[in-house]
């Protein structure tokens, strides 16, 4: 899990092109959105297709993005419970 | 009678850096097939927020737009007009490369959503939370001077009073490489500037450059737009009727113009154009620029800043001249710039000292 998150941090930061931040910049429990990293709307639709292209997993129902996406300990979760990649 | 209309501010970011009084004294003749801007810290310009999303040539507008609304202490015009050959080339190269690698699946939005060619114009409206006309010309060569007929027509009929004018062209990795392999930009290895040019193709670049266009003149003032021509193709023998045409138009014996701004860039066929022109316009001193803006399509803006700074200080930087006819005039009142590529996009614009 912990090399997980690690990937996903630093998948995070080149998808989404987060300048001067780096894997350690993020704590795991942090909120990526809002108060926290400050993600926007236009991050989530970036998220959503960085979870399908590389761990397979498609996100139909948009409420349950509210949740998946919390965190990095949030989505690396749901990511080891729902991978095909 | 047209209503006189006046460049009251300029701002730009070049291969020469950004706009500023030295600009043409400190530059450097460019000798690479490719160029890139010298960009400017733009920490403190654009939130890093946004700026994470943006590519170097909406970065770069929205800098130079900035600039020259500063100039002319501007803080929000009636209008913003924008001319682009490519648009954000950047980011439609980053989205295509990614329906191509990734079998058209994986669509990533914000590339997507960057890659329309009213980007900048759009980026530029959201900045300064301008709801006013929006209008971006895509036509080649001539998208600037497009962008200026509309300024001319907005302004001069009374529908604006301020009017934020820009052109923007960026390097895109795989655009330009396609430009590369069709002969448009030269080898990569070649190390000519538009005066030694002997190989096919022309040193590209990219850049920004943005006026701020009022019916009032101010104390910050450049110098007056009077008017602008187009025509789409044009043969070397036919540019003398557009040419005659334009003179006429606007009362002006050739003996009255001063300068003659000529896109000189080192392509020997493009090169006969400019060379008819000057031909006709023999008490004109012949200026020229690409050797230190580059070629792309909105280049010619880098002409009007020049025709601007020109009348404005009254003198001519020596690196803009094109041969060692009268360096030593010292009286500068109308300038004419001619711009073509290719045979094609042919325009003429008339500035004149304020």
């Amino acid at each position: 899990m912990t090399a997980l998150k690690e990937e996903l941090k630093r998948q995070i930061i080149d998808v989404l092109n987060l300048e001067d931040i780096t894997p350690a910049d993020i704590q795991d429990e942090e909120a990526l959105f809002g108060e926290g990293l400050g993600l926007d709307s236009i991050d989530a639709l970036e998220l959503i297709v960085l979870m399908d292209k590389v761990y397979g997993i498609k996100l139909s129902d948009p409420k349950k993005g509210r949740d998946i996406f919390q965190s990095v300990q949030t989505m690396a979760t749901y990511i080891s419970e729902n991978r095909t990649k | 009678m047209k209503r006189s209309v006046f460049i009251n501010g300029i701002g730009a970011v070049t291969t020469q850096g950004v706009w500023r009084q030295e600009i043409f004294s400190e530059a450097q003749v460019l000798d690479h097939a490719i160029t890139s801007a010298n960009q400017p810290a733009y920490k403190g310009v654009i939130s890093p927020v946004a700026i994470r999303r943006m590519s170097s040539g909406i970065k770069m507008g929205i800098y130079a737009a900035r600039q020259a609304l500063e100039e002319a202490v501007m803080s929000m015009p009636d209008a913003i007009v924008t001319g682009t050959g490519l648009g954000c080339s950047e980011d439609s190269d980053k989205f295509l490369r990614s329906l191509w690698e990734n079998d058209e699946q994986f669509l990533t939005p914000t590339s997507f959503i960057q890659s329309t060619h009213n980007t900048v114009a759009a980026q530029i409206a959201l900045q300064l939370q301008c709801k006013g006309y929006n209008v971006t010309y895509v036509n080649g060569a001539i998208s600037f001077e497009s962008a200026l007929l509309d300024t001319l027509l907005l302004l001069q009929s009374g529908e604006a009073k301020n009017v934020l004018l820009g052109g923007v062209d960026e390097i895109a990795q795989q655009t330009y490489a396609f430009l590369q392999a069709g002969g448009y930009i030269k080898a990569a290895d070649t190390c000519e500037t538009v005066k030694t040019s002997a190989s096919p193709g022309v040193n590209y670049a990219e850049g920004a450059h943005f006026f701020s266009i009022g019916r009032d003149k101010t104390a910050s003032s450049y110098a007056q737009v009077v008017d602008v021509a187009l025509k789409n193709e044009l043969e070397v023998p036919e540019t003398a009727s557009f040419l005659q045409g334009f003179l006429a138009t606007n009362d002006l014996p050739s003996s009255a113009i001063d300068a003659v701004i000529l896109g000189y860039n080192g392509d020997k066929q493009d090169d006969l154009f400019y060379a008819a022109i000057q031909h006709m316009l023999p008490s004109a001193v012949p200026l020229y620029y690409k050797h230190l803006s580059g070629q792309f399509d909105s280049c010619s803006a880098f002409g009007l800043m020049v025709a601007a700074f020109v009348l404005k200080q009254q003198t001519v930087p020596p690196i803009l001249h094109w041969n060692e006819k009268n360096p030593s005039k010292t009286t500068w009142k109308n300038i004419l710039i001619y711009s073509q590529y290719k045979g094609k996009d042919h325009s003429l614009v008339f500035v004149s000292a304020c």
